[in-house]
């Protein structure tokens, strides 16, 4: 690492930590993307395979170079803006779904040294940039001159601005047990406790001792992804598609990218937050990025799990949800968390 | 100029560039998108002086949440600009004088001798972050006024509900205690109205 | 930095700590109790102001006592300036209670919540020593006080009433502000001890302090509703429920002259020959536009908003009378003078407005004047209470009222303002012809409505209790006058 420091200060002298910090976020958004592209390849297998059909299988083998002709065909398509539409704004709007999406790794750590900023207060600005995602579909939805996909924006942004208060309430356990706002220290606060001694680190990660939070967050982050059953913003058989209903081309390829996108993102904190990261579940093998991804496969297949399994919530219910059941449980948690702090019981000394 | 000159001088000229926009966009939904840029601006002058917290804080609260819902708001009313600016003209005598005059004293404030308020010279040590700082000082010296605004944000949050929640509305009915009441005038009006010819 | 974190001194707060967590006890509570039950919470809410007075009184020192950084200061004077709202704020709700049960929007635990709220924020105005926490506790009180007088939220007056109190309130708040920070620009610091004693040494600015002072003082006058800032008195009190006006009327003129008392006493008394100025034309001009535009009132909330303005203006006579000639050994009788007059301003208006929510039943308000035609006819107990009240308002001797004004007066003498005292007694006298107007309908008018007056026990007692106490307190002026001097010697007068 150092030597290649070296080596690009020599060759392009004072921008090089500009030029490097631009290698790297390509070298996270490139992955990312092709993540992406098989997300939705391994959506459709999951769910095909849950529904015991096949899924795509005539691209390549095993289907596996359908998403790449996938985007080639939304690419060559016409992208058709409505009369009577706000154009600037429905052309803006697909890139600001997708930019939180991305701008929100930038301080996501695959292990302690590999990670493009590591700043102090990295947790609450994963909270800022995730708040910004809803403007993409608000204004997509009023730009668009439709009704359906006003409704649909409407929707997500009532659902959105509601979900994020318990998201935030749980994540302030998690800083409260790890007395930190710092991801990196986040995941090392849950490297030791009595479990960790004993060799089954995974019993100590937050996720246990946190359960009620864990599940919050989880159920949160689907709704906050418009995600199924939450997905009441698409809703395709109440409003067909909801806010991108005007959208074709690359335009809705955006909207699709950044919904995957989003949903990488929630499986990588949710694996950081409540997973131990990077972290070995068991003492005898070495702890590495390579952890943090199984994880966050693992929270990736429960999102496809819940679309495959579980209808569509009313959107009266997923308020009732959201505020009457999400909120009082956080908030009876969060006390619990404190007095457990508190006690002479406290295990996160 | 060094770097950190530049960024700023940048995102001043965006917020500065939003703001006149946020008052002369002639679309509401213009304006209060020209608002939030303002915000994040401003969080990245903030950013720029290390206040991380604050900075985050009006992106996490004004861009995310309040803005959303002011959208939400601006969106659904039928807002006619023409009958808005009506009184432009009639009322910029007084609100350029009132412009002029704030002008006028944020200059005495910004440049007389008086208000030279040395800048806080206790710095944080370097391994003390702004935001765990600022949440010592919220829990210490400063826990009487904090509880008392958290207090008043629960009034707020009463009294909406006070002022608007009419309760779940399963079934219609009538009321007798009410209809006993009920006079023949408040349920007929007689109008005369000249005959109309052919 | 973080290890040597202090609990802060709880025990001089202990009654605003109790008051805050029984609210919102209360909150709770209400939404798991019926309809049908909710005297629990009208039960629950006396119960706690009760808990708060004895609270006051096991806790009182007698010293002066700073907690919370210097932010909460409990005297003598703020013992029993709270004593006193605790019990006015326990009268009111029991006055308003068959009121607040009639009209259906208002016959929520939400009623009684917010009442405990404002009670808070008064509470912590009058133990305020810090700019920020007078503001916070005044944004308190005027955010609960918005909503109950928009709470009747059918009636169009109401909901009027509502938007103007909280446009001018916002405005008011606004001048506070300003003015605030123009002092923090000139002192460097927001305590209100820590600003007086720096004014002593005399290295501020003064022009920047009298600018400063012009703003403060215009929000305060905005807040004690005297004229010129005084266009929301009438609006706000003939708009809002009655029972919301009673609440209005009374109970936070005692914030607003605790507020006045640490700022323009503890924090600018080295500043006293200009704001002394400034009162001395906002008093006698409240006085005048008080006294006579209540006379050509029909509307008898309306009349009393009027008098409010009045005896505003009056009672702040005897604040602008503590220094003279940079002399302040005249402070003592001036401000406990001044106490004096708004403890038995409280007294006397919330028994006045208590009579009209006792007139008053489902679906009718008796707020005209003509309803009080013939009382004496329907209940002459009640219409000799009225009376009582009346006579006490205008200053006839032997009730309280006469005491107070005598009292101001006394003090405005001594410090020299002879025509002063003259025209207080003139606008005083004009004042008369109206009180006595409502004496002359009820002894000598027939009434319109021959029902007889249906009222609870509770409220009878009550009422009559407080009628008494203005007739006794007048005799005995004393025992009250005795508590205020002490009070302003132990806390305001260093």
């Amino acid at each position: 690492m150092d030597a290649l420091m070296n080596f690009g200060l020599g060759m392009f002298g004072g921008v090089w930590p500009a030029v490097w910090t631009l290698v790297k976020i390509v070298l996270i958004v490139a992955p990312l993307m092709l993540g992406v592209a098989y997300l939705t390849w391994a959506e459709r297998k999951v769910i095909g395979y849950m529904q015991v059909r096949i899924g795509p299988n005539r691209v390549g083998p095993w289907g596996l170079i359908q998403p790449i002709a996938d985007g080639l065909k939304l690419l060559m398509k016409e992208i058709i803006v409505p009369s009577g539409s706000n154009k600037a704004i429905f052309i803006i709007a697909p890139m600001l779904a997708i930019a939180p999406a991305l701008a929100a790794w930038a301080v996501v750590p695959f292990t302690d040294s590999l990670v493009l900023a590591n700043i102090d207060a990295s947790l609450l600005y994963i909270m800022a940039i995730t708040s910004m995602g809803v403007y993409g579909i608000i204004l997509s939805g009023w730009a668009s001159n439709s009704k359906y996909a006003f409704l649909g924006a409407m929707r997500s942004a009532a659902q959105m601005v509601s979900y994020e208060i318990s998201m935030g309430f749980s994540l302030i356990c998690v800083l409260m047990v790890s007395n930190s706002l710092n991801l990196v220290d986040i995941v090392y606060a849950q490297d030791h406790g009595r479990f960790a001694e004993w060799g089954v680190g995974f019993l100590s990660w937050n996720w246990l001792p946190l359960l009620p939070m864990f599940l919050v967050y989880l159920i949160s982050g689907v709704a906050e992804t418009n995600r199924a059953p939450f997905d009441v913003a698409e809703g395709e058989s109440e409003i067909v598609a909801g806010f991108h209903v005007e959208y074709s081309g690359m335009a809705f390829a955006v909207f699709f990218l950044a919904e995957y996108a989003n949903m990488i993102l929630v499986a990588a904190l949710t694996s950081i937050m409540f997973l131990g990261g990077w972290l070995s579940p068991v003492g005898f093998l070495p702890d590495g990025a390579l952890w943090l991804f199984a994880k966050m496969a693992f929270v990736l297949l429960l999102f496809l799990w819940f679309r495959a399994t579980f209808p569509r919530y009313r959107y009266d219910q997923l308020m009732r949800l959201g505020w009457k059941v999400f909120v009082p449980v956080c908030l009876v948690w969060l006390f619990v968390v404190g007095a457990w702090m508190m006690s002479p019981l406290n295990i996160w000394k | 100029m060094d770097f950190q000159t530049l960024v700023f001088f940048f995102l001043s000229a965006i917020l500065v560039f939003a703001s006149l926009r946020v008052i002369t966009a002639r679309n509401p939904v213009h304006a209060a998108l020209y608002l939030i840029l303002a915000f994040f601006s401003c969080g990245g002058v903030w950013a720029l002086l290390q206040a991380e917290f604050l900075a985050i804080a009006i992106i996490l609260v004004y861009v995310g949440a309040v803005m959303v819902l002011f959208l939400f708001v601006v969106m659904m009313l039928d807002i006619n600009i023409d009958r808005i600016r009506q009184g432009f003209w009639h009322y910029l005598p007084l609100g350029a004088l009132l412009g002029v005059l704030m002008v006028v004293e944020m200059g005495l404030v910004l440049g007389s001798k008086y208000f030279q308020v040395p800048a806080s010279e206790a710095m944080l040590p370097a391994n003390i972050s702004n935001t765990k700082g600022l949440g010592a000082l919220m829990f210490s010296d400063y826990v009487y006024p904090f509880e008392l605004a958290s207090i008043i944000l629960l009034v707020g949050m009463i009294a909406a509900i006070v002022l608007t929640y009419r309760g779940p509305k399963k079934s219609k009915y009538t009321n007798p205690a009410k209809q006993v009441f009920v006079k023949a005038k408040d349920r007929i009006r007689v109008l005369q109205m000249p005959v109309e010819k052919d | 930095m973080f290890d040597n974190f202090v609990v802060p001194d709880l025990l001089p707060a202990a009654p605003e700590l109790f008051l805050a967590a029984m609210a919102a006890v209360i909150l709770l509570a209400d939404v798991f109790i019926k309809d049908s039950r909710r005297t629990v919470v009208f039960a629950l809410t006396q119960l706690t102001l009760l808990g708060c007075l004895v609270i006051q009184f096991v806790t009182m020192t007698g010293e002066v006592t700073f907690t919370f950084s210097n932010m909460f200061v409990d005297d003598l004077m703020a013992d029993l300036l709270k004593a006193v709202l605790y019990m006015t704020v326990f009268v009111v709700l029991f006055y308003s209670r068959g009121y607040v049960l009639d009209r259906e929007p208002m016959a929520k635990g939400e009623f009684y919540v917010l009442t405990l709220f404002a009670t808070l924020g008064m509470m912590v105005m009058i133990s305020a020593n810090h700019f920020l926490t007078i503001y916070l506790g005044l944004e308190l009180l005027s955010l609960s006080l918005y909503a109950m007088v928009a709470m009747n939220r059918d009636s169009v007056a109401s909901t009027e009433a509502a938007m103007k109190y909280f446009v001018l309130g916002a405005l008011a708040s606004g001048l506070l502000l300003y003015g605030m920070s123009m002092i923090y620009g000139a002192t460097g610091t927001l305590e209100i001890t820590g600003i007086g004693q720096l004014l002593m040494t005399g290295q501020a600015n003064k022009t920047v302090l009298v600018f400063g002072l012009v703003f403060l003082v215009a929000g305060l006058a905005f807040k004690l509703g005297v004229v010129p800032f005084h266009m929301w008195i009438p609006d706000v009190y003939h708009g809002a429920p009655t029972a919301v006006t009673l609440f209005i009327g009374s109970a936070p003129k005692l914030a607003a002259f605790a507020v006045t008392m640490r700022l323009l006493v503890t924090g600018l008394i080295t500043l006293s020959q200009d704001w002394q100025v400034m009162l001395i034309i906002l008093s006698v001009l409240s006085m005048a536009i008080g006294n006579l535009a209540a006379i050509a009132q029909t509307n008898i909330k309306r009349m009393l908003a009027y008098s409010a303005i009045s005896h505003m203006g009056f009672m702040l006579l005897g604040v602008t009378t503590g220094v003279v000639g940079g002399d302040a050994r005249m402070a003592l009788n001036a401000y406990s003078s001044a106490m004096f007059y708004v403890v038995s301003y409280v007294l006397m208006t919330a028994g006045s407005f208590g009579m009209i929510l006792l007139l008053s039943r489902a679906g009718f308000e008796a707020d005209n004047l003509d309803d009080f035609k013939g009382l004496n006819k329907r209940s002459p107990w009640f219409a000799g209470m009225m009376m009582i009240m009346m006579f006490s308002m205008a200053g006839i001797p032997f009730f309280i009222g006469f005491f107070a004004k005598f009292a101001v007066l006394q003090a405005v003498v001594a410090a020299g303002y002879m025509w002063l005292a003259i025209a207080a007694v003139i606008f005083s006298l004009i004042g008369a012809f109206y009180y006595l107007r409502v004496v002359k309908l009820m002894y000598f008018d027939q009434p319109a409505d021959e029902t007889p007056l249906v009222a609870p026990l509770d409220m009878r007692v009550l009422l009559s209790a407080n009628g008494l106490a203005v007739a006794v307190l007048g005799m005995f002026p004393d025992i009250l006058m005795i508590g205020c001097v002490l009070a302003i010697r132990h806390s305001v007068i260093a």
